[in-house]
């Protein structure tokens, strides 16, 4: 039963990793490659702070949250997206 | 039935030039910073004119390509977040300067989209027959509320005017109007007007108020705003985007503008664009950018036009227009 937990977990951390590099290749125009659990999205992706809103926007949409300004600011990688809306979807 | 028309427009800026690289010896900003952000490359600031002389100024020159007589105003609507005093209205000066003996003046507060309220309540003046001739003046002399020290806000704005002059007519010109509003509680947009302060408080307040803005948060409100209103100023006219020759928008962001165009899948170049020699200058920024077109020759006789402003209030507003002059 845990190992069945820990799959589906997996699955959908993996289904919002996706969406997310979805967002990201369209909303900054960068290659779907590039974007890793680890890439920090202001530095390795080249993002300026309205791409980064942008971003935002385009989650708050995507996932139907809505992401306060303190919370954003501590949003620095791509992983940290992903926990985010995992926790607060 | 009545209906408004537009029959002329004028503008009128000060004439001193500040551009991104004279603002980058006053902070810490660069042009590069300010164009990729904005893309705002230089804004006129007054040298002494104030709200009511650019007014004046445009209002005259709208007047003039209205051919109308002052005299004939039914009414003066004027926009400004920045008027000269408390009262008396900016409408006031600018109506007995002009010698528009016969206009009420009065002013409207809607920060950047004033010149949408002020187009909504001249197209129901005109509509209910209250009134024939309105001229409709959005004038702002932003600099004197900004913090020139102040990096994020001092580089966005600029000083100047834009009228319209409005008249019954049957052809269907101002097609549809739209205005909303959400109140800013928590303060995203604020210029604070004079400190709470008199002899009888403990604590009265004292120091400078400044414009400012959060501006993440209002990118997001004014990205959100503009779709939802030009949504919903078509919805029922039979009329679609892709009939519309030109958006002006409240001239606040290049990026905005962008943004909104990929996400609503139109060619960006159907915003008029003109903020890059102007920067933001609040409700004067439609005005302004119409009279440019129209100077430009880029507008015909059945062109669909959309105004969208947004800003300060909350507020937002939308306006459907056929063009009427040739």
């Amino acid at each position: 039963m845990a190992t069945g937990l820990k799959l589906k977990y997996t699955k959908e951390k993996k289904m919002i990793f996706e969406k997310i590099k979805e967002i990201l290749v369209d909303e900054l125009g960068v290659e779907a490659e590039e974007v890793l659990m680890e890439s920090k999205i202001k530095d390795d992706l080249d993002a300026d702070s309205l791409d980064i809103v942008q971003v935002v926007m385009a989650v708050e949409e995507a996932f139907e949250i809505e992401v306060e300004e303190e919370e954003t600011e501590k949003l620095i990688t791509v992983g940290d997206v992903v926990r985010y809306v995992e926790e607060n979807k | 039935m009545n209906y408004a028309n537009i029959i002329g427009t004028g503008t009128y800026v000060p004439e001193k030039i500040v551009d991104n690289h004279m603002l980058s010896r006053l902070v810490e900003t660069s042009d590069e910073w300010i164009r990729t952000r904005t893309g705002i490359k230089e804004r006129r600031i007054t040298t002494g004119e104030n709200t009511s002389d650019l007014a004046f100024k445009a209002s005259q020159a709208a007047l003039e390509n209205a051919g109308m007589d002052p005299e004939d105003l039914d009414m003066i609507i004027l926009s400004t977040l920045t008027p000269d005093y408390f009262t008396p209205a900016t409408a006031c000066l600018v109506q007995r300067r002009l010698g528009a003996e016969n206009a009420a003046a009065f002013d409207v507060s809607a920060a950047c989209s004033g010149f949408l309220y002020g187009l909504d309540i001249a197209d129901s003046f005109i509509k209910s027959g209250k009134a024939k001739n309105i001229l409709l003046v959005s004038s702002e002399v932003m600099s004197k509320v900004i913090d020139w020290q102040e990096r994020n806000t001092c580089v966005l704005f600029g000083d100047g005017a834009g009228a319209v002059v409005l008249k019954a007519s049957p052809y269907h010109g101002i097609i549809n109007t739209v205005t909303g509003s959400k109140g800013d509680i928590e303060g995203n947009l604020v210029s604070k007007s004079r400190n709470l302060a008199n002899p009888f408080m403990e604590n009265p307040e004292s120091g400078e108020n400044y414009l400012s803005m959060n501006g993440k948060e209002i990118f997001k409100f004014a990205t959100r705003i503009m779709r939802k209103a030009l949504r919903d100023v078509t919805a029922g006219t039979g009329v679609d985007l892709s009939g519309v020759k030109y958006i002006v928008p409240h001239q606040a962001n290049d990026r905005m503008f962008e943004y909104v165009a990929g996400k609503m899948k139109f060619d960006k170049e159907k915003f008029y664009v003109n903020l890059e020699r102007f920067g933001n200058t609040s409700s004067a920024s439609i005005p302004i950018a119409l009279d440019e077109m129209a100077k430009k020759d880029l507008l015909s006789k059945g062109d669909k036009l959309i105004f969208v402003g947004f800003g300060g209030g909350l507020t937002w507003g939308a306006a459907l227009v056929e063009w009427q002059l040739d």
